[in-house]
């Protein structure tokens, strides 16, 4: 049977389990007068049910489904006389007795792939009929099972909340599972990438070409794997963005929280939230074909020399995006500041604008900066404006008129499109991510840790 | 100090007073400016969108008098298997021909073929296809125009002179001389709508995208609302305060700001290259977003919860219920709509996301509109990305209209999620 057939069966059989289960209760209540001689609701004795008979059988069938396809692999090469000795040689061999199993190889196969790929076959209609069969015999026998041990003075309520509390703690813990399959992932093929790359030459190199050589004789194919330039790529646009974001958002904030209207805020605070609200795609296209075309005429207008994909237009733009990140963070903190702290400023005979900035922000200070590490930390990861423009050239510069390139926009190069999976050009993109990832999340743990101890401060 | 006169003292005050009102007068300024500088860049962005897109909307059709001539065509009867080799391309070009009989020499021939789409054959057989009775006879037809034609028509309507591109003089000329002839006209462009992605901009459309990003959404929302309520749950109405507790919302809390892309790291090397699912299909998009979205799920339905006031809770356990009937029939429903409207900025969130998307293999050339969660698929903001890309001048104005629908999705999802709120949100 196939799966998607089988799991709509098992979702029919629980279904049945559950209304046994629920009759089965009602029959028990009325042979003994009411549902107070019950142990628990009827709809708990039908979940109990369901849940023994879908359950397991739904956890063997997700287990079955992991490890099916390794372990038929496994046997199809043990059953091989002449194996090649390399990985890649074994990859490509079981590629082709699985593409003349499918029916799709191009060429006379050799008598052993034909002999191969019979046998996957075989072991993977066998496979099939096993997993029917066990799926459907742990089910039924389960829920027979449950049926047989039903009793009116069992306690299925208490049952039927361990487990739900169960499978909440199990869904609470996907973060953390989230969080270390991140880390798992980038990890070890960075751990792969730095065997033929040494740790030093990735974070000290000044040259960035990640072509690896196709012939040995190649032109300019030493591949080189100094991520410097990256970095500080990097850093020039997140310091344009940050240098717009900045100033724009914190006196946006300082204004709708300080001097605004009631009405003024009601309309200004949305549409700034709108900035937020646009995907970072569009962004991109707005800055590669409105902004950086701007940014060479004006270069151009005061004799110098831009490039058509610029630092200087990705950063702005992304600035722009940041901005109601910034605002909106701002705004928050310093509302949180007493009204008291004000009213002594002003009762000391300062201006509006001496309270604010003599008073309100030094108290709101922490948070601010707590917001600005995290705004820091996004345009760092940004990658979609910078894609698409601020270009690929890896120059190592400090004029924003050139084109840059980035961390993230050499993830998505080097990944984007065909690629092998061993080949140091694409485990260097997983390095990379570790990089980034790493950066991130010392940032993102300071900020949090920052805007905690602020608001523990005047709750 | 003390040896100024009160009169002193105040002179100094009054003459620092003045440059004490400009700083503020400044103060507030720059404020306003700030404010300014957002809202126009918002103006600015979508004027720059809506004024390169909504030339997308429409399209140049050409109208040409084919005969359905069996010996050009190479058929004698209309069937299955005739429509399928008949040689179109002829009769339009014939009919080309016919219109522009001054027309000779093998460059100028090939420029005037380059008027209508290369999607033209196709326009015709479906026509014969449903009329077969058509063989043989002659009628007027409309086809789309080529792309580099549409765009310098549309052009001539902003100038006398257009903008050519790289549309030869010659061709310009015939361009006119059908114009004059009222042989040109201008429709909506359902083709935008109906047709998956194509290298011809007059061919291309966002359907494949659209459904596509659709079935994403699907699996998105199937996976991560449902987690998400039941992790937001655990956390707000049964888990100790103990150390595995912090763990995890530390976790959330730092997942919350993780680069978008470090989650298609996590997908390719986990979902495509340990568990072999598919390339570019939803399913795989779907998880990934659905990780991505995660956070913003639970931190919205926490706050959700957060705000059912205990006295509820303690009124129904002192009613006998126990915790999970607390939470399954009373916190639950009042936290409701403060969940869904998480859920929607979530999903609003994750439509607009490019970047993880591009690492599992989803900016594939896709033709095809997608019929399962497996099948290759692309998504609209890849599509917006591709085409970007692409340098054809009609391209721009696709993308500027594919950015609109986008971006409408996205207002309608927003502003349901803020309606929803102020709809159902209780005070207590």
């Amino acid at each position: 049977m196939q799966t998607p057939t089988l799991f709509a069966l098992l979702l029919l059989l629980v279904l049945i389990a559950y209304g046994t289960g629920f009759s089965r209760a009602v029959a028990a209540a009325r042979g003994r007068g009411g549902m107070r001689k019950l142990a628990a609701l009827p709809s708990y004795y039908g979940t109990h049910t369901a849940l023994w008979c879908g359950l397991p059988a739904l956890l063997l069938l997700a287990v079955w489904l992991t490890f099916d396809e390794p372990i038929i692999r496994a046997l199809v090469m043990n059953g091989i006389a002449d194996k090649p000795d390399s990985v890649s040689g074994r990859e490509l061999l079981y590629a082709q007795i699985q593409n003349q199993a499918a029916g799709s190889l191009f060429g006379e196969p050799s008598a052993q792939v034909k002999a191969a790929a019979e046998r996957l076959l075989h072991l993977r209609s066998g496979a099939r009929w096993l997993q029917t069969a066990l799926v459907l015999i742990l089910s039924l026998g389960l829920g027979a099972f449950t049926l047989l041990r039903f009793s009116p003075q069992l306690r299925v309520r208490e049952k039927v909340e361990k487990v739900f509390r169960v499978i909440l703690i199990g869904c609470a813990s996907a973060a953390i599972l989230t969080t270390v399959g991140i880390l798992l992932s980038v990890l070890f093929e960075s751990l792969r990438f730095f065997h033929t790359v040494p740790v030093t030459e990735f974070l000290f190199g000044l040259q960035w070409s990640p072509q690896m050589a196709l012939r040995a004789d190649q032109v300019g194919s030493s591949g080189a794997f100094g991520a410097v330039p990256l970095f500080t790529g990097t850093l020039m646009v997140s310091a344009i963005a940050m240098f717009v974001a900045v100033p724009v958002g914190l006196m946006a904030a300082i204004y709708l929280a300080e001097y605004a209207s009631r009405r003024v805020r009601a309309v200004a605070k949305p549409v700034l939230e709108v900035l937020a609200g646009v995907p970072t795609v569009v962004y991109g296209f707005f800055a590669a074909l409105t902004v950086a075309p701007l940014v060479r005429e004006a270069a151009a207008a005061v004799g110098l020399q831009a490039s058509s994909e610029s630092a200087l237009a990705a950063g702005l733009v992304m600035g722009v995006m940041i901005i109601p990140f910034i605002s909106s963070l701002s705004d928050d903190v310093i509302n949180a500041v007493p009204q008291s702290m004000r009213d002594g400023a002003l009762g000391l005979g300062s201006t509006h604008s001496e309270t604010v900035r003599k008073v309100v922000i030094p108290a709101a200070l922490p948070g601010i900066v707590g917001g600005v590490l995290l705004a820091v930390s996004r345009a760092i990861g940004e990658t979609m404006i910078v894609v698409m423009a601020a270009g690929l050239a890896a120059n190592l510069t400090a004029n924003p008129l050139e084109s840059v390139t980035t961390v993230t926009v050499q993830i998505v190069t080097l990944l984007v499109g065909d690629q092998e999976f061993d080949s140091p050009k694409t485990l260097a993109a997983f390095a990379l991510g570790l990089m980034l990832f790493l950066t991130t999340l010392v940032l993102n743990f300071i900020a949090l840790h920052v805007v905690k101890k602020y608001r523990e401060q005047y709750e | 100090m003390s040896d100024l006169t009160q009169a002193q003292v105040r002179e100094r005050i009054a003459r620092r007073l003045a440059s004490r009102h400009r700083k503020e007068k400044l103060f507030r300024g720059l404020g306003i400016a700030s404010i300014a500088f957002g809202v126009m860049a918002v103006l600015l962005l979508f004027s720059d969108i809506i004024s390169k897109g909504s030339g997308a909307f429409v399209q140049t059709d050409v109208q040409l008098q084919v005969t359905y001539d069996p010996a050009l065509l190479g058929i004698d009867e209309v069937n299955a298997e005739t429509l399928i080799w008949a040689n179109f391309t002829a009769v339009i070009r014939e009919a080309l021909r016919a219109r522009f009989p001054e027309v000779s020499g093998r460059s100028e021939k090939r420029e005037l073929y380059s008027l209508v789409s290369s999607g033209a054959p196709f326009t015709l057989r479906e026509r014969l296809q449903a009329n077969p009775q058509l063989l043989g006879k002659t009628e007027k037809v409309w086809f789309a125009a080529d792309d580099d034609v549409d765009t310098f028509v549309k052009s001539l309507d902003d100038s006398a002179e257009g903008f050519r591109g790289r549309t030869s003089e010659q061709m310009a000329a015939w361009v006119q001389s059908l114009r004059a002839s009222g042989e040109l006209k201008k429709r909506f462009n359902t083709t935008f709508f109906t047709n998956g992605d194509s290298r011809e901009p007059e061919q291309a459309g966002i359907r494949a995208a659209l459904v596509g990003s659709l079935l994403t959404l699907m699996v998105t929302l199937a996976l991560s609302f449902p987690i998400g309520v039941a992790a937001a749950i655990y956390l707000e109405e049964y888990a100790p305060k103990n150390r595995w507790t912090d763990l995890i919302e530390v976790n959330i809390n730092n997942l919350a700001a993780v680069p978008s892309i470090v989650f298609g790291l996590l997908g390719l090397a986990i979902f495509i290259n340990f568990f072999e699912l598919p390339r570019s299909a939803p399913l795989v998009g779907g998880l990934v977003l659905t990780l991505m979205t995660l956070p913003t799920i639970i931190i919205s339905s926490r706050a959700a919860l957060k705000s059912v006031p205990p006295s509820i809770r303690e009124a129904a356990m002192g009613m006998g219920a126990s915790r999970m009937q607390v939470v399954l029939h009373h916190v639950l429903p009042l936290a409701m709509p403060g969940m869904l409207t998480g859920a929607i900025i979530g999903m609003a969130q994750a439509l607009g996301e490019t970047a993880p998307l591009l690492m599992i293999g989803m900016v594939a050339f896709i033709v095809d509109v997608p019929s399962g969660i497996t099948d290759p698929a692309t998504v609209l903001p890849v599509q917006i990305f591709l085409w970007a890309d692409s340098p054809e001048r009609a391209f721009v104005e696709r993308t500027s209209a594919a950015i609109m629908v986008l971006l409408s999705f996205l207002i309608v999802m927003n502003t349901s999620a803020v309606l929803l709120r102020k709809k159902l949100e209780r005070r207590w």
